[in-house]
């Protein structure tokens, strides 16, 4: 028998124990693969490469402030710059105000709204008929299908910031991965609608030539209204979106502290099964000793244990956190997270190096005191 | 005949070690329920308080929040003038115009910029909403560039104490006073004078709500209607409770990550109970047969372990909330979800929320209990007696 079957063996030898303490590990992992993919998708990823090229440039005091539409020609002028969309979040309601019924809505320049945006995918016939048609929209794939809007369709929302309802017909539907449920419409539409809006704008959607151009040009168009009554901020579109995450709170502190709890239960339970497994063998361990096993050889034998059990458990859940991502990914609950959950292999592979570490840990102390038993009195303990 | 309580007890103290383990995994479970119902405890206060049910909000028609709103100035004499307002201390109806605004500010510890509401009142503003106490300084000087802070605004955020001047609109505002909301959506607003607030954002002319104090809770609601019928105006009137606790819909993301989060980790420590309940019955196989040869009856000693569970989970409960009891109170922000601003609330651990901690612990000593009980249970005693 070779010692890797001999760990194996022992550690099934109670296999209802060792179910428990795997399924016991393997939800705490799960959650602690989840809240390690948040943060990456938060904090670590960059976005879409595309997405480092755009700026998002909002009014210097908040985003409910509007900027003036002439900004626009002036930021256009800015070497580097390719091309830049008049945006407005328009907020409306669809059919009633239930969450579920909630989705982003955008008043924008479709001439040069897809330039910006050029990671969204819309056949060029529909993209001609959408600029053709002023009271025309185009919407996400993802949210045309939740609803069973075809083009042609005609849709009503209802105005909570602006005192309209616009009618709107079904021009264009774009894809993006991941989908971010949208509609954007024109803004002529708007300005025509409501007077206070005449030649005004909620923010600026930039794309500029080179990732490497982001900081020259934020503080290029930043320098250019710096005096003016209206001064403006200017940042990276994945900046503006941690902005928002910022705002939900200390979100960093939160996970943090969720993932501490998760790795500090696995070291509780998976130390707890190993003492209790260690405390039955009392009397194997003094065999083992006098067969001529070293104190070394024992402590392996149970740390290894350990550490295998450990690893089984956290895979089971770094699987289960894959599936329930994936499945996140494409509910309704998962559009909200900018730039779209999703799953490495490195993020799967630090929490199983963390499982492993903490079934290491916790074998630790009860493997030592079971390899320091004094063979006579080992031999003679019951239970 | 029952088994004494007091063997379990002493059963789970003789194996202090794997007794300490599982408590200390469950206490870290209940740890994470209490924070995040203490979280949604405090955010629910912060909207439910807010509202007083004499006054009546004032909106344009269609739009869902202050800063959404906006109607003309023109307005205001028509609504001061309805039947049904309380009188202010001048003897004029207690009826005040307001623009909201939103402005960013960095937090003091450096954790990111936050958007923050910014609301201009008349002097009628700070009277119809009596809840409302100054604690150190003085109010606003109407006409002057002056404001005050909440209590939460001079904790989070520089330059918000007495004498400082805050940079925002055309120039530097001074911080006058300090006031104190009592945990209402108040506790995350920096109030001033709302002629100075329009001029600096460049929105004379118009109000973005409007407050009028009834004189009884029935006025209010013919006041509320009054406004919402009358068809020149084409505004709206909400109770001012009413327009809070649509907002309490802003802890939702809070709400669905902290309970995926909570049921997890209870998952994982009811399998971590059940084991040390399968080894206690196991450890004493043989003891619960004698207990069988005495004469205790099956389901007296099925009782006995699911007890024994539930006195291990409560123990882990007592810890949490001990561990937990340093964070009450402790506040925090989120953002609003109508108003894309900071809404500041505390930790709450009411009652309610411990009750339901405990409960909560309950369920995964039951859970974990159950199964090893029923096999303590039904095990064959002279089997048992050999081992």
């Amino acid at each position: 028998m070779t010692l890797s079957s001999f760990v194996v063996r022992n550690a099934f030898r109670n296999k209802r124990r060792s179910i428990l303490t795997m399924l016991s590990i393997g939800f705490s992992l799960l959650l602690l693969t989840l809240m390690m993919t948040i943060w990456r998708t938060f904090y670590i990823d960059a976005g879409a490469p595309n997405s480092a090229q755009r700026l998002i440039t909002r009014h210097k005091v908040s985003l409910t402030f509007f900027i003036p539409g002439y900004y626009r020609d002036k930021i256009r002028s800015i070497p580097g710059v390719v091309a830049v969309a008049p945006m407005a979040w328009f907020g409306g309601r669809y059919k009633d105000d239930k969450p579920e019924n909630f989705f982003a809505q955008f008043a924008t320049d479709p001439n040069e709204y897809l330039v910006a945006a050029s990671d969204k995918v819309v056949p060029a016939d529909q993209v001609e008929a959408w600029k053709r048609d002023r009271a025309g929209a185009m919407v996400d794939a993802e949210l045309a299908k939740k609803y069973g809007w075809k083009i042609g369709d005609k849709i009503t929302l209802q105005g909570t910031i602006f005192p309209v309802n616009p009618e709107l017909t079904i021009r264009a539907i774009y894809k993006i991965d991941p989908p971010n449920r949208a509609l954007y419409f024109n803004r002529t539409y708007l300005e025509e609608a409501v007077p206070f809006f005449k030649g005004q704008t909620g923010f600026y959607y930039t794309r500029v030539a080179s990732a490497d151009d982001v900081s020259r040009i934020s503080g290029a168009i930043d320098d250019l209204f710096h005096n003016s009554p209206q001064p403006t901020k200017t940042e990276s579109e994945k900046a503006f979106q941690l902005g928002f995450i910022a705002m939900l709170g200390n979100v960093k502190a939160f996970i943090l502290s969720i993932c501490g709890a998760v790795v500090f239960a696995i070291l509780l339970v998976s130390a707890n099964t190993i003492a209790m497994s260690i405390r039955e063998r009392t009397r194997e361990v003094a065999m083992l000793k006098t067969l001529g096993f070293t104190r070394r050889g024992v402590l392996s034998l149970f740390v290894g244990e350990s550490v295998a059990l450990a690893i089984v458990g956290g895979g089971l859940g770094v699987l289960g956190a894959a599936l329930l991502v994936t499945a996140v990914s494409h509910s309704p609950a998962g559009i909200g997270v900018p730039g779209g959950l999703r799953m490495t292999a490195g993020t799967m592979g630090v929490a199983l190096l963390v499982a492993a570490a903490m079934g290491f840990l916790s074998a630790c102390l009860p493997a030592y005191n079971a390899s320091r038993v004094n063979i006579v009195e080992g031999l003679r303990h019951i239970g | 005949m029952a088994i004494p309580i007091s063997y379990n007890i002493r059963n789970l103290r003789l194996r202090k070690g794997l007794t300490i383990m599982t408590a200390l995994g469950i206490a870290l479970t209940v740890t994470t329920a209490i924070f995040l119902m203490a979280l949604l405890t405090g955010l629910q206060r912060a909207f439910v308080s807010s509202g007083d049910p004499l006054n009546v909000l004032v909106l344009r028609k269609g739009s869902e929040a202050e800063l959404s709103g906006g109607f003309d100035a023109a307005n205001f004499p028509t609504l001061k003038n309805l039947p049904g307002i309380a009188k202010d201390s001048h003897g004029e109806p207690m009826a005040s115009g307001e623009w909201v605004v939103v402005i960013v500010l960095p937090r003091k510890d450096g954790t990111g910029e936050v958007n923050v509401t910014v609301r201009g009142m008349m002097p009628d503003g700070l009277e119809l909403r009596p809840k409302v106490k100054l604690v150190s300084g003085r109010w606003f000087t109407p006409g002057q560039r002056e404001v005050v802070v909440s209590q939460s605004i001079n904790k989070r955020f520089s330059q918000a104490n007495i004498g400082d001047s805050m940079q925002f609109g055309k120039g530097p505002w001074k911080v006058v006073g300090i006031f104190d909301a009592g945990g209402s959506a108040y506790e995350s607003e920096i109030w001033g004078d709302v002629n100075q607030m329009a001029s600096d954002f460049d929105r004379q002319g118009g109000f973005s709500s409007a407050y009028l104090r009834a004189t009884d809770p029935v006025a209010a609601q013919a006041l509320k209607n009054r406004v919402s019928d009358d068809q020149r105006l084409k505004l709206e009137g909400v109770l001012e409770p009413d327009y809070y606790a649509k907002q309490t819909s802003s802890g939702t993301p809070i709400k669905i990550i902290g309970w995926t989060v909570a049921i997890i980790m209870a998952i994982g420590s009811s399998f971590a109970a059940m084991n040390t309940m399968y080894a206690a019955v196991a450890y004493r196989s043989r003891e619960i047969a004698t207990l069988r040869v005495i004469g205790f009856s099956r389901p007296s000693i099925l009782t006995s372990f699911v007890f024994e569970s539930v006195l291990l989970s409560l123990l882990g409960a007592v810890v949490g909330i001990i561990l937990m009891l340093p964070f009450n109170g402790m506040t925090t922000g989120t953002s609003n979800a109508v108003t894309f601003s900071e809404v500041v609330f505390s930790l709450r651990m009411t009652t309610q929320v411990l009750g339901a901690a405990i409960v909560f612990a309950l369920i995964m000593g039951l859970f974990g209990g159950i199964a090893p009980a029923w096999q303590a249970a039904r095990r064959d005693i002279l089997s048992a007696l050999r081992d």
